[in-house]
This record gives structure tokens, sequence and C-alpha cells, in this order.
């Protein structure tokens, strides 16, 4: 269909950009190989391996010596909490505004929208005397009570986008059929909508990976950490850089997000701009 | 529809109120709501309050001192270089993001083999988490180990005659066409760019890391607006004749407008509210010289405990989110009506 002209031109424009949006993850993949003596000796060749490289003792230096692999269980119970918290509020919310079209649903559909506009730099500095009154500080539970803040509005968003694509009648089958209101929702409409629910359960789970200010602002004991606070924080110290441990600290939760982000991407355009923009 | 409830005995009245829609709607949304006016509404009434008086981290008590924060912090010198900063960061990283992904969507929303890896490679970025992706960008700016600067003052292309890129940027930018505000000084080998350590080139490294992280989200939204531009216009400019750039400027653009228009106000947003890049990437350094509106609040409000102060900092944000907010509603209704 696409002409050998226009593939060419895709490629050409594609290129480029592809190559700088990429090249930091090639040189975090290099970086996390190399041993020391090849890492810091300006002399040698970055982009190949020297001495004695390339070698896993980054990574083991990760898990053995640093308490990366407690940041990476905080960070899945903080994430795993808050998408609980966020499909509980989220999914009724979205549901009753899609249905709510035109009127006042719309209003409050918007509206909340809006607060996901309302940024953490904007809210961290009264929420971190809230979360010091509450004695939360230094404890996951700050984060999982503020994180829904911003996963809430958003997941109310792309579900309110998934619902209206499910058609209504297909509830008032059920409903002739003698189901009540509340049944034919989980018996006919949530599962039709198990996709639209694992789009927002994968970005929802990526925006608390994401988080970085509220996270540095509650918690500062170093096992209480996450993944994005306790790797800057905690393993750049001074001058003294683990630049190998680092980029493989880096790496390891990139990889398989970006590959559910790609199997997720088709679901997350639809939700997102099928809201109320489309 | 909820008439067939409503004929149901009275011991199951309980059980109607599921059924009625008047009131199952807002049932349903009222935990959301609630939990919305506690989680952002509450704390932002609060940073307003706090703004007004002069509390500091040991109690959310002080005493009310009025608009004295406000402009306390505009007189001091760093505030105003941390607002014009916020200001030239999203401006410039947004102009970049819109460009860039303008020509990228176009790419990427028709086939060609090996598209998907193509896509997988420009997602990286928006799917890796921020504060560790600009630890990366922290590495490659190394003010020693560097590979952006062992890339310009070494031999990249092997054999003769010697390629040095360095040079070729040296003599790009020795041309008279430059504007003054755009001349730079010769880059030597043995003195290298200091990315992260000179004002200017922190700023610059600044927007690239963020235009770098913005610009697949922005890519993937004007996919989306693309892909939602029906077949028939297509065919109907073909008829006509539009081809090439007379397409994008008549047939292409005036349709993209919203769309485009929706990432740009998202980007703003993302931009002038983000800490995480300049926080991480030069901690406003050097010299204070690159510190944001929001980095400039943690450190007043969290590093310096002034509380007050620091909330009546970042709440100098809020008229531009205001801005952005309005635009965004009226682009919603715009939108509906079509």
């Amino acid at each position: 269909m696409t002409s050998r002209r226009e593939s060419l031109m895709s490629y050409l424009i594609v290129g480029p950009f592809a190559i700088v949006l990429a090249f930091p993850f090639y040189w975090m993949l290099m970086t996390a190989l190399r041993a020391d003596n090849d890492l810091y000796d300006i002399e040698q060749v970055p982009f190949k391996f020297n001495a004695d490289s390339p070698t896993g003792a980054n990574f083991r230096f990760l898990f053995e010596q640093t308490d990366y692999d407690k940041w990476l269980v905080n960070t899945a119970i903080v994430g795993a909490a808050v998408v609980l918290i966020t499909l509980v509020v989220a999914l009724p919310a979205g549901y009753a505004l899609a249905r709510l079209s035109g009127g006042w649903g719309q209003s409050v559909g918007v509206g909340i929208f809006l607060t996901y506009l309302v940024p953490p730099t904007l809210l961290f500095l009264p929420l971190s005397r809230v979360i010091a009154e509450l004695n939360l500080h230094d404890r996951l539970w700050s984060l999982i009570l503020v994180y829904p803040s911003f996963t809430v509005p958003f997941s109310i968003w792309l579900l309110m986008g998934f619902f209206k694509t499910i058609p209504p009648e297909l509830e008032d089958a059920a409903l002739v059929d003698g189901a009540s209101r509340l049944s034919a929702l989980a018996r006919v409409v949530f599962p039709l909508s198990v996709p639209g629910i694992l789009t927002v359960v994968i970005f929802s789970f990526s925006l608390v990976v994401n988080e970085f200010v509220y996270a540095i602002t509650f918690i500062s004991s170093t096992e209480a950490k996450t993944v994005s606070a306790g790797v800057p924080t905690e393993l750049i110290r001074g001058d003294v850089f683990y630049w190998g441990a680092l980029m493989a600290a880096t790496l390891i939760p990139a990889i398989p997000l970006a590959l559910l982000y790609n199997v997720f991407l088709n679901r997350f355009i639809a939700g997102f701009t099928g809201g109320a923009f489309r | 529809m909820a008439t067939v409830a409503r004929a149901g005995p009275s011991a199951r009245r309980w059980q109607d109120v599921f059924e009625e829609r008047r009131f199952l709607g807002p049932l349903l949304i009222a935990p959301a709501v609630l939990f919305i006016l506690l989680l952002v509404g509450a704390p932002l009434a609060l940073a307003i309050y706090l703004s007004l008086t002069d509390a500091t981290a040991g109690g959310l008590s002080g005493d009310w001192v009025g608009l004295k924060n406000y402009t306390e912090a505009w007189d001091d010198p760093n505030f105003r270089r941390a607002l014009r900063n916020t200001v030239i960061f999203t401006l410039v990283s947004q102009a970049i993001v819109l460009v860039g992904a303008g020509f990228l969507a176009h790419a990427l929303v028709r086939d060609f083999r090996g598209k998907w890896f193509f896509r997988f490679l420009v997602i990286l970025p928006w799917a890796t988490p921020v504060a560790l992706s600009t630890v990366a960008f922290l590495w490659i700016f190394h003010p020693l180990y560097s590979v952006a600067n062992w890339t310009l003052t070494h031999d990249v292309v092997p054999g003769s005659p010697a390629f040095y890129p360095y040079k070729a940027i040296n003599w790009a930018f020795a041309r008279d066409f430059w504007p003054s505000w755009i001349q730079i000084s010769p880059i030597e080998p043995i003195d290298p760019p200091q990315w992260l350590g000179e004002p200017n080139l922190a700023m610059a490294a600044i927007i690239f890391a963020h235009a770098w992280r913005i610009l697949p989200f922005a890519t993937v939204i004007f996919i989306a607006g693309l892909a939602s531009m029906p077949p028939e216009v297509e065919d109907a400019a073909k008829i006509d004749g539009a081809t090439g750039l007379k397409k994008f400027w008549y047939v292409t653009l005036p349709l993209q407008l919203p769309i485009a228009l929706v990432a740009l106000l998202f980007g703003i947003v993302f931009t002038a509210t983000d800490m995480t890049v300049v926080y991480i990437l030069t901690h406003g350094g050097p010299f204070n010289s690159t510190h944001m509106l929001t980095t400039w609040a943690f450190d007043t409000g969290i590093n310096s405990a002034a509380l007050g102060q620091g909330a009546a900092i970042s709440l100098y944000l809020l008229p531009a989110l205001a801005i952005v907010a309005i635009l965004m509603l009226r682009f919603a209704r715009k939108a509906e009506v079509t």
C-alpha cells in the first residue's frame, strides 16, 4: 500500500529520532556491563569493551551491597496498593460518568480531569506537614495514601473513554432479563472492559514508579525508599559514584515497563483521546 | 428503566436506591470526588493558607503575614532567575517537542517494515521512570567521562582523513551569521564543555533531557490524532490535487490543531511543574543559575524549612495552570460540539 518512496521517507525521519531517543539506553547497557578499570579510563574507546569487561559485577554489587532489592519490593508494594485503591474508586466513577454524559456528569468528569493538572510540586509542601502530623513520615503508607491523588483522576479519565465504547443496550438487555443494575455492571460491563482496566493498571502503576517529589519528601530512611527516590539519592553520594551499578539500576525497571507500554499503547491512545477530545 | 425496580415491595427500598439512576450515579461518583477533594482540594487550600503565614517545618500553624511571602519572594533575585528559567525551559523544550513530534508522528503513522521496533525505541524514554533516565543523563554529561565529549573530541571515523566532530562545530560557529546570543567559544579537546558546570550549557542540558522524555508522549498523542482523521479527507485531498506541503498546510494542520494544542497544553503543565529533571541534573546549580520555581520552592520549603515562603513560591505557578485549565475546558467543549 505504501510506496517505496514513502517508506524510505519514514526511515529517514524515524531513524535519526530513534537513535537520539534510544541512545541513552544503549549507553546504560554498555556502562552497566563495564568493569571499573575500563569505565574510569579516559584513554579507552567507550564504545567497545576493554580490560575486564563485559562483566556482571555491577549487577552483583547492586543486589548484594545496596538496598536496591528492598527499593524494588517497596515500589511493588506501593504500586499494587495504589492500583487497588485506584480501581476501587475509579471504576464506579468512570462508569457512572460515561453513562451520565451530557449535563452535570460531563462537567464533573472534566472537573476531575482538571485535578490531574494540579501537580505534586504544588501540593508536596502542605502534604509533607499533613504526613508528619499523621505520623506517616518514613512509612510506605504515606505514599499509598497520597499517590491515588494523581492516579484516580487519570484513571477515571481513561475508564470514561473505555466505558463509552460499550453500548448501553448490552446492560439494558441484562436488566430486562431480571439482573439488577449492579450485577449487570459486574457481569456484563466489567468483563467487556478488561483490556481497558488492564491499561489503567499498567499506566497507574507506571505513574507510581515514576513519582519522585513525594517520594523524596515523605521518605528519608534508606530502607523505605522506592526505586525512583532510592537510586538518585542513595547511590550518588558526594563524589563517589557507582556508575556501572547506577546504570544497571536504571535499566532494570525500564525494560519491562517499555515492553508493557508497547503492548498497551493502542488502548492507551483510544482511552486518552476517547474521553472528550474527539 | 427504573420503573421495574419501583414496582417492588417496600422491603426492597434500600435495593431500589441502587436501581434508580438518579441515586446510583452520584453514589458511584461520590467516593472519587471525596478522595480528590481530600487529597487535592484540601492540600491546595492548605498551601494557599500556609503561603499567607510564616509557618516553618516545625508546625502547621504560623502567624498571619498577609502577602509578605509573595512580595519577599518576588524581590529575591534567585526567584526572578527561577521564574525566567521556568519560562525559558517550558517554551524552548515545548517548541522542540512540537516540531519533533510532528515529524515523528507523520512518519510513524505510515506502515513500513520494522515499524513496531522503531516505535519501541521511540517509546523507551516515556516508559522509563524520569528520575532514573535523568541519572543516565548525569552520566552522559559527566565532567570527566562524558560520552558526548568523548565523541566530540575523538576521531569518530577511523582511518584517514581524520574526522573530529568538534572541529566541524567550531567551524560552523565561527561563521558571522549567528546572532550574538548564540555564539559560543570554540571547543578545545583539552578542556571539553562542562555540560552541567556552566550556566548556559546546564540550561541546554536540562532542556534537552526534558524534551527527550516528553517527545514520545507528544508523538503518541499526535499519532492518535492522525489515526482518527477520516480516510475520506485523505481521498478528497488527493482528488483536489493537494499533496506534500500544501496538503499539510490546508488539510492536515487545521484538522490536527485541536489535538496538537491538547498535547501542547499537557506538555506545558508537565514541564513548568516538573522538578525531577532539574533536581537530579543540576540541583539548581551552578551558583543557583538553573533553579526553576519548583526546585526553588523545594529548597526554600523543605531544605531551609521556610514552609510558608516555599508555598508562596510554588503558588506563583497557579495562574499559569489556571490559564491552561481554562483553555483545556474550551477545547473539550468545542471538540464535543463537532
